[in-house]
C-alpha cells in the first residue's frame, strides 16, 4: 500500500497551503508591536508546527479509510481518556488561565487534547451514523449518536471550554443533516437551544413556541417525545430566565465565568470594541502589512490567537478579508464535493463532519471579531497561533486527501473524471 | 447506510448554499464596518478615546511573628499625563514647569516611560507631595490630560532597622521588563527589588485594577464611565507573616547603633525561623520608594562602610576560631579524636611545623589541654595538630558535608555562597601540585581559603544546638526544613555543647555570661591582613552561640568588622540573647572583654 501512488486532490491541498501561509504571515505581523513581547517570536514556532503538520498530514494520507474506520474506536477511547485525565491534571493558558484544557508534562504545555478530539469524535459519529440502515426518524433513535458526542462534549464543557463545545454541537448537527435526518426532526432537536437563545424576549419566544407546537403536530413524533420537547422548550425558554433574574449580579457573573472563563465578562465589551475599531479603521485596503495601529499599540487583545482576524481586517482591509473568505469558501466547496463523491457513507460523513467543524470555527471566530457572535475563545483554522490546532487542521486535510483519492472523484474510482 | 447519489447531491447543494450564504452575510458585515462605516472607525482609531488608567493594588502588609507591622502602605499621590504623542507630552511638561518644580532629568525619565508604554498614562511624579498635588488641582483646567491619582505607597515604619531583610520596591526597569519571569508586568509598575519584597513579589504584588476614562480630542478626561466595561477594582495582596521578632530586631539595630559595622543573625535552632537579621550600617529604604534621590544614593555608594552591602547575607569573612567547631565535628565524626584527647605537643604559645613557626593567639600558651579545654581557650596549637592528624582531604570533605561551601538557603535573594574549597583539587589548581601541608594548619583554625557568611555560620550552629540537624533559615513563615549535617551521637553532641559552655564559663567569652541562663558559644578573631594607622592588624570579631545550653531557643551569630577580639562580639551576642530570653546579662556591653 505504501508504495502505491494515488491521486492527490490538488485544489484542496493548494487552498489549505495558501490559507496556512496567509495565516503564518498574519501571526508574524501580530507579533510586531511597539512594545516588544514574546508574541514577536511566535511565528517561528508556528512555522515549525506547520512543517510538523505537513508531515503528519502526509502520514495520514498513507492510511486507508478502512484503517481509519478500524482505528476509530481506539482513537475515540484515547481522546475520551485524555479528556478525563485533563480534569485532574489539565492546565490553563494565556487568557484562559483558570481552565483545564492544556495537557502539560513537567510544566511544559504539550497541547490541547480537545483539538484532536474534534477529529476523533467526527470519526466516531460518522461510524455510528453510517451503521444506520435508514436515516433516524425519531428522537429515540438518536440516543447512540447523542451518547458518542455527548460524553466528550460534557468533558469539554467541564474544563470548561464553551468554544469547543459549540464546535461539537455544530458538526453533530451538520452530520445528522448529512446522514439524511429530515429537516423537521433537526429543528426539533435544536429547539431547546433556540428557546434558550430567544428566552430574553417573551414575544419572540412565544412565536417560536407556537411554531414549534405546529411542527410537533405536523411531524407527529411519538407522544412522549412531543411532551418531552414541549417541556424542555418551556424549561429553557421560561424557567431559565426566571431563575437567572432571581440570581444576584455576582452569582450571574460567576455563572458566566463558569461557562466561559476565557474572557473576563467585564473586559469582553472592551475587547470587542477595540476589535471592531481595528477592523473598521482598516477600510478597503488596510493600513498595510504589520502597520496596524490598534495592534501595534496593544489595543487589540489576543491579537495572535482569538482576535487574529482583526489584524487581517486592520492591516489588509476589506480586500484582505475577502481574500481570506474566498480561500475558505473554495476550501469548503471543495470538501463538500469530496463528501459527495466519497466511496461510502462513513467517508462521506467524515468529510462533511470535518468541513462542518472548520465552518463553525470560521463562523464563530470571525463573527466574534465583529461582535456578531459571543466571545468564546475559539481559534480560526490555519490562522490562529497554536500548535495542536494547526496539527489537527492538517491531519483533517490528510484524511480528506485520502477520502478524495478513494472516492469517485479520484482517478482510481469507477467514475474517474 | 448507503447514500443515494441524488440525495447526496441535493444535500450537497443545500450545504453549499448555506455555507456561501453565511460567508456572504459575514462579508456583508465586514463591508458595512470597513467600507460604509470606515470614517467613523478611522476617527475612533486615531483618537482612540478610551484610556485605561491603572489603579495600583496595595502591596501585601508584612508582619512580624507577633503581628507587628514591618512593611505597610500609606496614601501617596502620583501625577501622570495622558498624551497621544511624544511632542504633546513634552509640551505639557514644559508648561508644567511654570507651575511646579520639574527638573530636566525628570522630564527625560517621563519621556522614556512614555516610549515604553504609550497607551498608559505617563507618570511624571511617582510620589508627589500634598503641596504639589494641591497646586496642580488648582490649575487643573490648564493641563488637559493631567491625572492625579492617589496610590498606595510602601512604608517601612521602622526604616533602616528592617531594611536588611525587607528590601524595598521601585519602578520596574527595562531590563526587568525584558525578563520573561516578569512578562505580566507593565512599564511603570512597582516591583520588589530586594529582600522579602523581591523574594515574595508574586505574593505581595496584588492585582492591579483599572479605570476606563474617555478623553476628548485634546486628551482631557471627559468622563470616567465612557468605557465599555465597569472599572476593575484593584485586589489587595494578602499579608505576609514572617518569623521576625521585631522587638529583637529593633534591639539588635540599637546595639549596633551608628558606630559599629558588621552583621548579626538570630535563628530559632529548631525551625530555622529567622528572629532577627541585621547589617550595619544600613540604608533607609523608605527614601528609595518612588525613586531614590541621586545625592542620597551617591552618599550610600561612596560610604567606606558600605551600607548597600548586606553584611549578614553577602559579606564573606574568614570565620576564624568559630570554625574550630567544624574541625572538632570532623575530628569526632571520623573518630580521630575524642573530647578528652590531648595532643602530643602541649601549647607553649606556638609550634614549629616545617620551616615555619605557627603561633597560638595567646603567646603565654595553654599547656597540655583536652579538646574540650582547647575549645574553651580557643587553643590554636591544639587545632594545628588536630588538623594535621585529620589531613587536608578529610578536613575539606568534612567542611563540605557541613555545608561550608553552599548557601544556607534563606528565602532572601541577596544571600551569597560562602567561599570554601570543594576538595583538595582546589589547592592543586591554585598552587600547582606541590602545595605544602601547612595549609591544613590555617584551615583547621578557620583561616586560609575559607570565607563564610554570618548567616551560614549561624546555620551551622543550629546543628550543634540541636541533634545535629541544621535548620534552613526562613524569614517568611514556611514549613521548616532541616538536614542532618552533624553525624554525632547525642552524648558527643552534649560534650561539644559542654565545651561551648566552657567558652563562656571560664573560657574566652567569660565576660559574656548571662545571669540565670547557660550560654554556649564560640568566639572568633579573624585575621584580615588590614592594618590600622599604628601598624597593628585589624581583626574581625566573631561570636556564634546559643542559649539556654541545655535546650537552645536561639542561635546568634555576630560579626563586627574590624572589631578586634571575639570577646566584643560575644558581649553583643550575649545581650541579644538576654533580650530575647528576657534575662539580664551579667556584664554590661561597655566593659571591654
Amino acid at each position: 500500500m505504501a508504495t502505491r501512488r494515488f491521486p492527490i486532490d490538488w485544489p484542496l491541498v493548494t487552498v489549505a497551503l495558501l490559507l496556512s501561509m496567509y495565516g503564518i504571515a498574519i501571526v508574524y505581523s501580530a507579533g510586531q508591536t511597539d512594545i516588544h513581547t514574546a508574541v514577536e517570536r511566535l511565528w517561528k514556532s508556528q512555522v515549525v508546527w506547520f512543517c510538523l503538520s505537513l508531515a503528519g498530514a502526509y502520514l495520514v494520507t498513507r492510511c486507508s479509510v478502512r484503517l481509519l474506520d478500524w482505528l476509530t474506536w481506539p482513537a475515540y477511547g484515547l481522546s475520551v481518556a485524555m479528556l478525563v485525565l485533563l480534569l485532574f491534571v489539565g492546565k490553563g493558558a494565556g487568557t484562559a488561565a483558570s481552565t483545564k484544557s492544556w495537557l502539560a508534562i513537567g510544566g511544559f504545555r504539550i497541547g490541547q487534547p480537545s483539538e484532536l478530539a474534534k477529529i476523533t469524535v467526527v470519526l466516531a459519529l460518522a461510524k455510528v451514523l453510517s451503521a444506520f440502515k435508514e436515516p433516524p426518524k425519531s428522537l429515540l433513535e438518536l440516543w447512540k449518536p447523542a451518547l458518542v458526542v455527548g460524553i466528550p462534549w460534557l468533558l469539554i464543557m467541564k474544563q470548561p471550554d464553551l468554544g469547543t463545545g459549540i464546535v461539537f454541537v455544530g458538526f453533530a448537527f451538520a452530520m445528522l443533516f448529512w446522514s439524511g435526518v429530515s429537516w423537521p426532526l433537526l429543528v426539533l432537536v435544536a429547539s431547546p437551544v433556540v428557546s434558550l437563545i430567544l428566552s430574553f424576549s417573551v414575544p419572540l419566544w412565544g412565536a417560536w413556541f407556537l411554531l414549534l407546537i405546529a411542527l410537533v403536530l405536523w411531524y407527529k413524533p411519538y407522544l412522549y417525545e412531543g411532551i418531552f420537547l414541549t417541556v424542555t422548550n418551556v424549561v429553557f425558554g421560561v424557567v431559565a430566565p426566571i431563575i437567572w433574574e432571581r440570581l444576584a449580579p455576582y452569582q450571574q457573573k460567576r455563572l458566566l465565568v463558569f461557562i466561559n472563563p476565557a474572557v473576563d465578562p467585564r473586559q469582553a465589551g472592551y475587547h470587542v470594541i477595540q476589535s471592531q475599531i481595528a477592523i473598521g479603521s482598516g477600510g478597503l485596503l488596510g493600513k498595510g502589512f504589520t502597520q496596524g495601529t490598534q495592534k501595534r499599540l496593544a489595543f487589540l487583545p489576543a491579537q495572535h490567537t482569538d482576535f487574529i482576524f482583526a489584524v487581517v481586517g486592520e492591516e489588509l482591509g476589506f480586500v484582505g478579508v475577502l481574500l481570506a473568505f474566498t480561500l475558505f469558501l473554495l476550501l469548503f466547496l471543495r470538501v463538500t464535493k469530496i463528501a459527495e463523491r466519497a466511496n461510502d457513507s462513513f467517508s462521506s460523513l467524515v468529510a462533511f463532519g470535518l468541513l462542518a467543524s472548520w465552518f463553525v470555527h470560521v463562523l464563530v471566530n470571525v463573527g466574534m471579531t465583529l461582535n456578531l457572535m459571543p466571545i468564546t475563545g475559539i481559534p480560526l483554522p490555519f490562522f490562529s497561533y497554536g500548535g495542536s490546532f494547526m496539527l489537527a487542521s492538517w491531519l483533517a486535510v490528510g484524511i480528506l486527501i485520502r477520502i478524495a483519492a478513494e472516492g469517485r472523484g479520484g482517478r482510481t474510482g469507477p467514475f474517474a473524471v | 447506510m448507503s447514500f443515494h447519489p441524488n440525495d447526496i447531491r441535493r444535500r450537497g447543494i443545500a450545504a453549499n448554499v448555506i455555507i456561501s450564504g453565511v460567508l456572504l452575510l459575514l462579508g456583508g458585515g465586514f463591508f458595512r464596518t470597513q467600507v460604509l462605516q470606515h470614517a467613523k472607525y478611522q476617527l475612533q482609531s486615531e483618537t482612540n478615546r478610551l484610556r485605561e488608567l491603572p489603579l495600583p493594588a496595595p502591596r501585601g502588609v508584612i508582619y512580624d511573628r507577633n503581628g507587628k507591622v514591618i512593611a505597610d502602605n500609606v496614601i501617596g499621590y502620583s501625577v501622570s499625563v495622558l498624551a497621544q504623542k511624544e511632542d504633546t507630552l513634552r509640551a505639557v511638561l514644559q508648561r508644567l514647569t511654570g507651575t511646579i518644580n520639574i527638573t530636566a532629568p525628570q522630564i527625560e525619565q517621563a519621556v522614556r516611560r512614555f516610549r515604553r508604554a504609550p497607551t498608559r498614562p505617563t507618570v511624571i511624579i511617582p510620589d508627589a507631595s500634598f503641596d504639589v498635588v494641591s497646586v496642580l488641582e488648582e490649575h487643573r483646567m490648564q493641563f488637559p490630560g493631567l491625572i492625579i491619582q492617589s496610590s498606595p505607597r510602601r512604608f517601612y515604619p521602622d526604616g533602616p532597622v528592617v531594611a536588611p531583610f525587607v528590601g524595598y520596591t521601585s519602578e520596574i526597569t527595562d531590563n526587568e521588563l525584558a525578563n520573561p519571569a516578569y512578562h505580566e508586568y507593565k512599564a511603570g509598575q512597582q516591583i520588589g527589588k530586594q529582600g522579602l519584597e523581591k523574594a515574595y513579589e508574586s505574593v505581595l504584588r496584588g492585582k492591579e485594577g483599572s479605570q476606563f476614562v474617555e478623553v476628548d480630542a485634546r486628551g482631557r478626561v471627559v468622563t470616567s464611565q465612557g468605557g465599555a466595561r465597569p472599572d476593575l477594582v484593584p485586589v489587595a495582596a494578602p499579608p505576609l507573616y514572617t518569623n521576625i521578632d521585631l522587638d529583637l530586631q529593633r534591639y539588635v539595630a540599637g546595639i549596633f547603633g551608628d558606630s559599629l559595622q558588621g552583621g548579626a543573625v538570630a535563628l530559632d535552632p529548631k525551625t530555622g525561623a529567622v528572629l532577627a537579621l541585621y547589617s550595619a550600617p544600613t540604608p533607609d529604604f523608605n527614601r528609595f520608594i518612588g525613586g531614590v534621590p541621586t545625592a542620597y544614593y551617591d552618599s550610600l555608594r561612596t560610604d567606606p562602610r558600605r551600607p548597600l552591602y548586606n553584611k549578614a547575607l553577602q559579606g564573606q569573612y574568614p570565620p576564624g576560631s568559630t570554625w574550630k567547631l567544624a574541625t572538632t565535628v570532623v575530628g569526632l565524626e571520623t573518630g580521630a579524636v575524642t573530647m578528652a584527647d590531648r595532643m602530643p605537643i602541649p601549647c607553649t604559645g606556638g609550634m614549629q611545623y616545617g620551616n615555619r613557626y605557627f603561633r597560638c593567639w595567646d603567646k603565654r600558651g595553654h599547656g597540655n589541654v583536652t579538646l574540650a579545654g582547647a575549645i574553651a581557650k580557643s587553643c590554636d596549637v591544639y587545632f594545628y595538630q588536630l588538623g594535621l592528624k585529620l589531613g587536608l582531604a578529610r578536613l575539606i570533605a568534612g567542611g563540605v558535608s557541613l555545608g561550608m561551601d553552599s548557601k544556607a538557603g534563606i528565602d532572601l535573594p541577596e544571600e551569597k555562597r560562602p567561599r570554601f574549597p570543594e576538595s583538595t583539587e582546589y589547592f592543586n589548581r591554585k598552587y600547582g601540585r606541590n602545595w605544602s601541608q601547612s595549609i591544613v594548619l590555617s584551615m583547621a583554625i578557620g583561616q586560609g581559603d575559607n570565607s563564610q557568611t554570618i548567616l551560614n555560620m549561624a546555620k551551622f550552629y543550629t546543628a550543634l544546638a540541636t541533634d545535629g540537624q541544621a535548620a534552613k533559615p526562613e524569614v517568611a513563615r514556611v514549613k521548616p526544613e532541616r538536614e542532618q549535617i552533624v553525624k554525632l551521637t547525642a552524648q558527643q553532641l552534649d560534650q561539644v555543647r559542654g565545651a561551648l559552655v566552657g567558652v563562656v564559663e571560664g573560657g574566652t567569652a567569660s565576660a559574656s555570661a548571662i545571669k540565670g541562663v547557660q550560654l554556649a558559644g564560640k568566639t572568633g578573631t579573624a585575621q584580615t591582613g588590614t592594618l590600622d594607622p599604628n601598624g597593628k592588624e585589624l581583626n574581625h570579631a566573631w561570636f556564634v552561640g546559643f542559649a539556654p545550653a541545655n535546650d537552645p531557643k536561639i542561635v546568634v551569630a555576630v560579626m563586627i568588622e574590624f572589631g578586634g577580639h571575639g570577646t566584643r562580639a560575644a558581649a553583643i551576642a550575649s545581650k541579644i540573647i538576654a533580650a530575647y530570653l528576657k534575662v539580664t546579662p551579667i556584664v554590661d556591653l561597655t566593659t571591654d572583654g
